[in-house]
């Protein structure tokens, strides 16, 4: 016979400092663990959120990012040649050709960043539809003007529209403000890509080449296309969406590594501190066990019920930690990313995978930490536990 | 003394639960030690900076070169004793995942400059005399087990094509706070290539490393470097090597400010922990302090009891913690990639951090039960059913 669970679920609420400060503990493992989880996936969901499906970007196959990538104007022209790139009303290629730097600029309160820079071509916007303007206007191509991302708006000083920042010994005037659904393209600035090449006097020398194509399925025939070209053998397309997708690879690895690491340790302390709990449980109740037994009750049934009672425990502190790092969903992160040596604004992403990896951690403290009490009060003999001994 | 001898018993009436609550401070001692551990590493570059050492990149941002023409004018300002300089290099080593720092740098000048990379004479003279030559740090020739006269193949990104470097070089760093992971090439190599292939990079430098006589004169010396390119082509910002280094570290701000915060977390975590089981304990002796009491002892004498079987506890935790330490850094070490933290070590300041932590946590947890137990009349204890 079964031990009801009303009987484990009020033993809990007996002891309820005790109770309490397990949940506690457990609670704050969860939060960390799934805390670390989230920041990894909203580094990962924005950057994915940046490339699009259908859009092929083309850069230098060893370059790490856009910054260290470089395609000449040669190169540029037999990319062009290639079929399936699609075109526009006009007749012409929908191709983006950008330059991409970096430029320091003072965050708000304190400190230097680095952010990006991105110099584009007309069909930019037809590429990117996600890149709206929400405040002034669009820069006009032919001017040094830029528009800036809302991150980067609201993060850093003299990124405001109407200020003017000055580089490569020229002024830039801010004359909008764009957001572009929460993708790496928010902590932008964008200008026009010839006036960059010109003021950077890089000539015709662009980071990366973005382009859509006739339709999305076209990707292999051609990256075939590409790969046969024996003179485009240092750089290499990609489908947009898996390049900005790597390049969230190596910052979530190292919060991913770092974080679970930390918690995976600390979460042992939480799991003796499920152990002691259980184990005073166990004790102070030693009659009440031999009570149990007596009414004729299994060892099995003693053994499930502190069990459960020890992964209730854990799945109550799991949950209030989820709770508690749900709402870090609310506030919005921005730091280096090593990749593109430049600020991205994120933020704690929760998913499904995320709840669930939480709860299951939780429950493996509780089960780990409830085993071995639980075994010890299942092979109590009855006479003694009777006795209180 | 009785006292005494009463609160150790006492610690380990329960010696299983002692056991438990000792192994848990410790755990949470280890990770606290750990995660300061991670901090200090962060801030490495920081520590290893000399005050004798000036930075000058360009304004704009660290990705954009300096003309080689302007050594020659900071040479020759006051104060200043020598220049060096050098380029990241960046490229591929094998595949993408594995980096570490590579640099193309001066080599008559970049290791007087830089004294601690420590390098035998005779290494650095053959180093000068080949072109394409390179001197590794010593860890990275134990990771990836480079020796003298070892090929190291790069493709390049930023400066596009296959390179090949001969190790003639490996260099020690003088303590365990230097980094020891980088790779060094010769800059005049570097600069030949690309004069050939892309001449409108030539002649190019990624930053100049300034040596100055006086510590005390580098915020003067900064301000006459970068007086000299103002309004021109490529301005520059001059720093001194700490404020450089200090730049670069807080870029990773959010990632360091999370893990100061968890560090912080975990202090609470023994807490509870070490709370508990106090709670648990005065809980379960609840009549015998009514029975202390009864026979004329005070309520403080009770509290101090439990005030020490909390200390005594911590005492032990944070005496396994500390060289638990030990072994989890270096675990982490054989775990993650050598050039994520170049420099990774515990500092003495850390085991005195964790090992405060777990005493004031000691005192903290205390604090609860001794009020109880000081507070239930006597009465109330003895009748007390558990």
């Amino acid at each position: 016979m079964k031990i009801p669970l009303k009987y484990i679920a009020r033993n809990l609420v007996t002891r309820k400092l005790t109770t309490g400060i397990t949940v506690a503990g457990v609670a704050l493992v969860v939060f960390v663990f799934s805390a670390v989880l989230m920041l990894a996936h909203g580094v990962h969901q924005t950057l994915v959120a940046t490339g699009g499906t259908d859009n092929v970007i083309i850069t230098r196959k060893s370059s790490n990012g856009e910054i260290s990538s470089i395609i000449d104007g040669d190169t540029q022209s037999i990319i062009l040649t290639l079929p399936y790139i699609a075109k526009g009303a006009n007749g012409q290629p929908i191709v983006s050709r950008e330059p991409v730097v970096v430029i320091n600029l003072n965050k708000i309160g304190d400190g230097v960043s680095n952010v990006t820079v991105r110099g584009v071509s007309e069909p930019a916007f037809a590429l990117r539809p996600q890149v709206r303007l929400v405040e002034g206007r669009m820069f006009a191509f032919g001017s040094r003007e830029l528009i800036v991302g809302q991150a980067i708006e609201s993060r850093f000083a003299g990124a405001q529209i109407g200020d003017v920042v000055k580089f490569a010994g020229d002024q830039w005037k801010i004359v909008g403000k764009f957001e572009a659904g929460k993708s790496a393209f928010d902590s932008e600035l964008w200008g026009d890509a010839l006036q960059l090449l010109n003021a950077f006097n890089r000539g015709n020398s662009i980071s990366s080449m973005t382009l859509k194509l006739e339709r999305p399925e076209a990707f292999e025939s051609f990256q075939r296309a590409f790969e046969a070209e024996q003179r485009l053998n240092q750089f290499e397309p990609k489908v947009e969406r898996k390049y900005f997708e790597e390049q969230s690879e190596f910052l979530s690895l190292f919060i991913s590594v770092l974080g679970i690491f930390v918690t995976v340790i600390f979460s042992a302390g939480a799991t003796i501190g499920a152990t002691i709990t259980m184990y005073a449980a166990v004790a102070n109740r030693t009659v009440e066990i031999g009570t149990l037994r007596a009414l004729g009750f299994r060892r099995r049934s003693v053994l499930t019920a502190f069990l459960l009672e020890s992964c209730l425990l854990a799945l109550v502190g799991g949950t209030l930690g989820l709770v508690l790092s749900s709402l870090l969903q609310f506030f919005r992160v921005s730091t280096l990313n090593f990749q593109s040596f430049a600020e991205l604004e994120f933020s704690f992403a929760l998913s499904p995978q995320v709840i669930l990896s939480s709860l299951l951690f939780a429950l493996a403290m509780g089960i780990i930490g409830g085993f071995i009490p639980a075994v010890h009060a299942a092979r109590l003999k009855i006479v003694n536990a009777l006795r209180g001994a | 003394m009785r006292i005494l001898r009463l609160t150790i018993r006492n610690a380990f009436r329960h010696r299983l639960r002692s056991v438990l609550t000792i192994a848990g401070i410790a755990i949470a001692v280890t990770a606290f030690g750990f995660l300061r551990t991670v901090v200090t590493a962060w801030y490495s570059g920081v520590e290893a900076s000399s005050a004798n050492r000036l930075i000058t990149r360009q304004a704009i941002s660290f990705i954009f070169p300096l003309p080689y023409a302007d050594k020659e004018q900071i040479a020759r300002l006051p104060n200043v004793r020598s220049v060096s300089w050098a380029n990241w290099f960046g490229g591929v080593y094998k595949d993408k995942s594995q980096f570490f720092a590579r640099m193309a740098v001066d080599g008559d000048t970049y290791f007087d400059v830089y004294p601690e990379f420590q390098i035998e004479p005779d290494q650095l003279a053959q180093f000068k005399r080949e072109r394409n030559a390179c001197i590794v740090g010593a860890d990275l020739a134990q990771q990836y087990g480079f020796k003298l006269g070892d090929i190291i193949p790069l493709d390049g990104d930023i400066y596009p094509g296959h390179w090949e470097f001969v190790v003639r070089g490996i260099y020690r760093p003088r303590d365990k706070t230097i980094d020891g992971t980088q790779m060094l090439f010769h800059w005049d190599y570097l600069n030949e290539r690309i004069r050939q292939e892309s001449p409108g990079r030539a002649d190019e430098v990624g930053w100049y490393i300034v040596k100055i006589d006086d510590p005390a004169r580098s915020a003067e010396v900064s301000d006459h470097i970068d007086a000299l390119f103002a309004n021109s082509r490529a301005e520059t910002k001059t720093e001194t090597e700490r404020a450089f280094q200090q730049g670069f570290a807080q870029s990773g701000n959010v990632i360091i400010g999370g893990i100061n915060f968890i560090s912080f977390v975990i202090v609470g975590i023994i807490m509870l922990v070490l709370g508990n089981t106090m709670i648990m304990s005065a809980r379960e002796r609840t009549r015998e302090y009514a029975v202390f009491k009864t026979l004329g002892f005070s309520a403080k004498y009770i509290a101090t009891m439990i005030f020490g079987e909390s200390l005594v506890l911590s005492i032990f935790g944070a005496a396994f913690g500390v060289p638990l330490t030990i072994g989890l850094v270096k675990m982490f070490e054989q775990f993650v990639p050598k050039a994520w933290f170049p420099v990774f070590y515990v500092e003495p300041v850390t085991y005195v951090l964790a090992a405060t932590a777990a005493l004031l946590v000691g005192v903290a947890a205390a604090l609860f039960p001794m009020q109880r137990a000081m507070r239930t009349p006597i009465v109330e204890g003895l009748r007390f059913i558990g």
